[in-house]
């Protein structure tokens, strides 16, 4: 398809502006290099984007089973309330913003609430910058408390990457422990783990391979006992919202995924939100201003020298807020923990009817998520966890996240959620026996799926090694 | 309650019995009773549909929206264009991931890739990523880019926004480098205070001040001493005043937002980063890049993926995996609607509003209290900016940032001439 920069015709465009109505004046040092932008008329705007979004699919465009990334539907209604005047006209130092002081201090409780903690900043604008967030908090602590040398941080060898990569951001030293048979934290290497050096432990629960680990009391104990901090990585708390907190497993600090457990869309990639929110005795650590109440009106005020600053410009992504806080008004306290339930519903029924024909990598009861392993499968037929991947592609149905967690080999991490039906559950597991009737039959016949994809699989390695990161001219 | 699961009460317990349980507590059983909730959560009653909208309205009524806006700082209003949100708001664009599925992503991928030309283009460097959160972070990240173990001292201007200031201080704190700032005379950015042994400075053109720097000056300096620039940069101001190319910056990363972007009380904003191909491998963040599928027809993928978290883990270049992807794709969509003439007389028309402003302020009286040439926005004295925000808000005008010595003005393509004449009057009653 063609780029912007190829369907530009000089001397084609909108008509946006008026004429200036003051006297124009420019300033004495120029741009000397052209701007070459596209120049298009609304027409073709219109149609090149219309274009692009019939080769990208969403959420709306079918089933996304995307392991680790709770894509649920994405209601309606948190787009209408984030487009309103009142919240979308207002300028982030104005004063005159009650409504939005008012949203997030309610947004905070509720999340509070939730989670177990006694108090939140909005400022971290995604999953992984929550995460540095939180580490940040960790190391303000152990600093206020005359403990430098405590630079370490525990990260079980499942978790996902942007733990150990916010831990190194973050100055400290990352301490990789092996998880034990069923992908929970092995006891014995963690009490083997801690230590005076230890700043803290990062986890999620339930883990990456979608197990709730009944230990979680007993990890966190062993962590506080030698005078480290527990951070929980909320990216699986759509599992367990409303039946068992974070607070209460012991966790010290914590961040929240918005754009996953609370329905906000992902936009090809973002804007997320990710708040951070810790017990009190981490409170004045946080970053940002504190959103304080005198005499009915509400106000932005500093938190004192403990904080540790800023981690973005303003208040973070208000509008991500907005559409989380319209879902929690919908749900309310009887919608949270039924989210949680019927997302774990979902996962076990989609997870009984695979297991029959597919390998998963921890049999029992699974949360969200589980994890199949094709690893068996990949020695006996040559097809891997790729193969199946890109085949779903051809059944309508968004790929499951492939090769993560890094324990398992060849590993499909499979996430339903609970905004899908039952018939799309069993439509699902129909496509996923009639890609196993394949395999059995014709297992050739999947390296090169998917066939009715607008292309087939890229040349990746020639991506990276010969990188063309932008349009070239002709000139 | 509302409630957006589809399956019917029946069809759960169907599901439950076939998957082997008897009711949703057996799904819980790994879950040590001890620590699950015994009571509801503290929360109100779910709402229908209708409920919520009306209470958001409510809300949304709290927050004044002004008329008029003579206010900056970081956050500008400018015209967003009809077709920015018609786009933006398409289903496929909204809810969809990461595209790490490149043949079913190919529509967002060449939106990214084609943002990352228009990023290429408007500061004339030679790389772009997919965005970073938003202008101070990009400032951040940045700085992480140019420190070494031996090198970890950074300067940054006292003229940069306070927020990019704090944000630059807090993950420097965190990583372990050392950071000093550079004092202004007369709101510019004092070359004096650098020396030989830094990674790099933070700068920013125009200035929190709206002043516009000798960049190219700072960047000769700075470089004769060993010292990489990293410039934030107004992309509205890129299509006036010469290129962070130009300047020479090595580093060029600013905030997005200006790029049809509304207020939105701060966010979600857009952080935009580039630099040169020298650099290239240590850019953090997703960029997309343009290759060919096995038939050997062009596709784009996630690529240069060996420098980020997912592959590299504790060794990645940055944490970042989510960034501001819908960002993104709005800044392209109004490029491509101004066009290069259009983003050409924005630029005009911020530049000769300010200065109508400033020159009909200083004939009422109202001196500014910097003297070199400004952008859009500028400081004039002012003995009570708050009392004075007070009476321009009562009719309907949001006025100027207060800072330290007075009170920053800002004019963008939105304020006409009839506005700005009013708001001398009022200023100089």
């Amino acid at each position: 398809m063609k780029t912007l920069f190829e369907r530009s015709v000089s001397g084609r465009h909108c008509t946006i502006l008026p004429v200036c109505d003051v006297p124009e004046c420019t300033p004495e040092t120029r741009r000397e290099k052209p701007l070459r932008l596209p120049e298009l008329s609304e027409t073709d705007i219109s149609r090149h984007y219309t274009e692009l979004a019939k080769q990208t699919f969403g959420v709306n465009d079918g089933f996304y089973p995307l392991g680790s990334c709770t894509m649920k539907y994405n209601p309606k209604v948190n787009e209408d309330a984030a487009a309103m005047e009142g919240f979308t006209e207002v300028h982030p130092t104005q004063k005159a913003a009650q409504g939005s002081l008012r949203l997030l201090k309610s947004a905070e409780q509720y999340l509070c609430e939730i989670t177990g903690m006694d108090e939140m900043t909005f400022q971290p604008a995604a999953g992984a910058h929550g995460e540095l967030t939180g580490l940040m908090l960790i190391k303000r602590y152990h600093e206020y408390n005359g403990h430098t040398e405590r630079n370490k941080i525990i990260v079980p060898d499942s978790a996902h990457g942007t733990n150990p990569a916010s831990s190194s951001m973050c100055g400290f030293t990352v301490i990789n422990i092996p998880s034990s048979q069923d992908g929970c934290v092995d006891l014995d290497e963690l009490r083997k783990a801690v230590g005076e050096d230890t700043a803290g432990l990062m986890l999620t629960n339930p883990n990456t391979l979608g197990i709730f680990d009944k230990n979680i009391k007993e990890i966190t104990d062993i962590v506080h006992a030698a005078g480290g901090l527990c951070y929980y990585d909320g990216a699986n708390l759509n599992a367990v919202m409303g039946i068992v907190r974070p607070g209460d497993m012991g966790f010290d600090c914590i961040h929240l995924n918005l754009h996953k457990s609370f329905s906000t869309p992902h936009g090809g990639g973002g804007p997320g939100s990710g708040p951070v929110g810790c017990k009190a005795f981490l409170s004045d650590y946080l970053p940002g201003e504190r959103i304080v109440e005198t005499d009915g009106k509400l106000a932005w005020c500093d938190r004192g020298e403990k904080s540790v600053g800023a981690v973005r410009g303003f208040h973070g992504n208000f509008l991500v807020v907005v559409k989380a806080f319209a879902y929690l008004l919908t749900l309310g306290r009887q919608g949270i923990p039924e989210v949680a339930k019927n997302a774990v519903l979902n996962a076990n029924y989609l997870k009984h009817l695979l297991e029959k024909h597919y390998e998963v990598a921890k049999p029992g009861i699974c949360m969200h998520e589980f994890v199949l392993t094709l690893e068996n499968l990949k020695k006996e037929t040559g097809v891997s966890a790729m193969d199946v991947a890109k085949a779903l592609q051809d059944y309508g149905i968004h790929p499951p996240t492939m090769y993560f967690p890094l324990n398992v080999h060849e590993a499909l991490m499979v996430e339903p959620t609970e905004t899908e039906s039952k018939e799309t559950l069993d439509n699902a597991a129909e496509a996923f026996l009639d890609i196993y009737r394949t395999i059995k039959e014709n297992p050739e016949s999947l390296h090169d799926t998917p066939h009715k994809s607008p292309i087939s699989r890229p040349d990746e390695v020639n991506a990276a090694r010969h990188p063309k990161l932008r349009y070239h001219f002709d000139d | 309650m509302g409630t957006y699961i589809p399956s019917t009460d029946q069809q759960k317990q169907e599901m439950l019995e076939q998957a082997g349980f008897s009711c949703f507590d057996d799904l819980y059983r790994d879950v040590p009773e001890e620590l699950k909730l015994k009571e509801e959560l503290n929360l109100p009653d779910g709402r229908s549909e209708m409920e919520v909208k009306r209470f958001m309205k409510a809300l949304s009524n709290e927050n004044t929206v002004y008329e008029t806006v003579f206010r900056g700082a970081g956050a500008y209003r400018h015209y967003i264009p009809s077709i920015v949100k018609s786009v933006v708001n398409k289903e496929e664009f909204v809810t969809a991931y990461t595209p790490y599925q490149a043949e079913i992503s190919q529509g967002v991928l060449q939106s990214i890739f084609e943002y990352q030309t228009m990023i290429c283009e408007l500061t004339g460097m030679e790389v772009s990523n997919a965005s970073v959160y938003d202008g101070a972070v990009a400032a951040a990240e940045a700085v992480s880019m140019c420190v070494t173990p031996k090198k970890k001292k950074v300067y940054v201007s006292k003229a940069v926004h306070p927020d990019t200031m704090k944000v630059v201080k807090t993950y420097s704190w965190a990583y372990g480098n050392e950071v000093e700032e550079l004092d202004l005379k007369d709101g510019l950015t004092d070359d004096e205070g650098m020396m030989e042994g830094a990674a790099c400075v933070v700068l920013q053109q125009p200035n929190y001040f709206g002043l516009i720097e000798d960049i190219s000056s700072l960047v000769e300096k700075a470089h004769a001493k060993g010292i990489q620039v990293i410039l934030s940069m107004n992309p509205v101001a890129m299509c006036a005043l010469p290129t962070p190319a130009e300047y020479g910056a090595d580093i060029a990363v600013g905030e997005g937002q200006p790029l049809g972007m509304p207020l939105s009380y701060g966010g979600p904003y857009l952080g935009f980063m580039a630099t040169n191909s020298k650099l290239m491998r240590k850019l953090p963040g997703r960029i997309v890049g343009e290759t060919v599928d096995h038939e050997g027809r062009k596709a784009y993928v996630l690529t240069l993926q060996a420098r980020e978290q997912h592959i590299r883990r504790e060794k990645a270049s940055s944490n970042i995996c989510s960034n501001e992807a819908l960002c993104a794709l709005t800044a392209s969509v109004y490029l491509s609607a101004m066009g290069p003439q259009g983003m050409k007389e924005v630029a005009s028309q911020c530049y000769s509003k300010a200065h109508y402003l400033a020159a009909e302020l200083e004939k009422a009286g109202v001196r500014r209290i910097h003297s070199g040439d400004f952008f859009h926005e500028f400081v004039t004295e002012c003995a009570d900016p708050e009392a004075l925000n007070e009476k321009l808000a009562a009719k309907g005008i949001l006025g100027g940032m207060p800072v330290e010595g007075g009170i920053l003005w800002c004019c963008t393509e939105m304020n006409t001439k009839a506005e700005i004449d009013a708001l001398v009057q009022e200023v100089s009653r």
